[in-house]
């Protein structure tokens, strides 16, 4: 037995845990745990639906403090890519996953579990364009 | 009791993309660099995340509502069109640049550092700029 789990056990861990986190959502409040929907909701909507997501949203940050604070994980870093191309990153993600109605939580796990061929054809897409971009990435040297 | 729900279920969630590898960017890029030097162990996140949630869902389909509300909010939309692959695509090529996804991004932003802060802020100006502008009829 090593210490530390394999990466790919770790990996394996929490993905059992995030689509646990994932159905217990859906099964106690019938809400799909879609982040980029959550997020919006969050922030610009003011019924019930965003008290859930803000919720939501403060458990993820409350786990994040945790990880670092409690867990000591050392915080990632981020890829060298510069900022202005950093934030062109971010109104990527915020602008790509309002348009497709989901992102890596929303379509990929939760919409492949429900079997929706239109989940599945969006996380191929975006895999496939995730792929395309770091192959571009890599081929400029970062 | 559903905000509770909402918390809980976001603090795990949260705690899963930390264990899982989600939430370092590297290994994304990583995991997206097919031609390169693959590092396959995010897959075993998506199947981690399916083996459990799709049982239960298929479980979910046969009940009438959930615990704390009184209807399950079932996505209704099934069509594969051009805003959903366009969306899908300038996510990826977003997700391919910084190796952050929504989930892992809201997670470390609690590390601090004007890098993440600036990529979560133009998450929500991009989130906000759609459905401003751009949200469907």
């Amino acid at each position: 037995m090593s210490e530390f789990p394999m990466a790919w056990q770790a990996g394996l861990q929490g993905g059992l845990l995030i689509g646990f986190a994932a159905a217990l959502l859906f099964a106690l409040t019938g809400k799909i745990a879609g982040i980029s929907g959550l997020v919006a909701t969050a922030w610009q909507r003011q019924d019930s639906a965003a008290g859930l997501a803000r919720a939501f949203i403060l458990g993820m940050l409350v786990a994040g403090l945790f990880a670092t604070y409690v867990l000591r994980i050392v915080p990632p870093m981020l890829p060298n890519i510069g900022l202005p191309t950093l934030i062109a990153a971010g109104l990527l993600v915020g602008f790509g996953t309002r348009l497709g109605n989901g992102c890596t939580s929303g379509h990929g796990v939760c919409g492949i579990s429900r079997l929706s061929w239109r989940s599945l054809a969006a996380t191929l897409t975006f895999m496939a364009s995730g792929i395309v971009t770091v192959a571009v990435l890599r081929a400029g040297g970062a | 009791m559903k905000v509770l729900s909402g918390f809980i279920c976001g603090l795990l969630f949260g705690l899963g993309l930390v264990l899982s590898g989600m939430t370092d960017p590297v290994k994304v890029q990583g995991f997206l660099d097919v031609t390169g030097q693959w590092d396959v162990t995010l897959a075993f996140v998506m199947v981690g995340a399916i083996a459990v949630a799709m049982p239960a869902f298929i479980w979910l389909r046969r009940r009438a509502q959930p615990v704390f509300a009184p209807s399950f909010k079932w996505p209704q939309a099934t069509q594969i069109d051009g805003r959903l692959l366009l969306g899908a695509a300038l996510f990826g090529v977003g997700w391919g640049l910084s190796g952050l996804c929504p989930g892992p991004a809201l997670v470390s932003i609690v590390q601090g550092g004007q890098d993440i802060v600036a990529f979560v802020v133009s998450l929500l100006l991009g989130s906000w700029v759609h459905d401003r502008f751009f949200r469907s009829a």
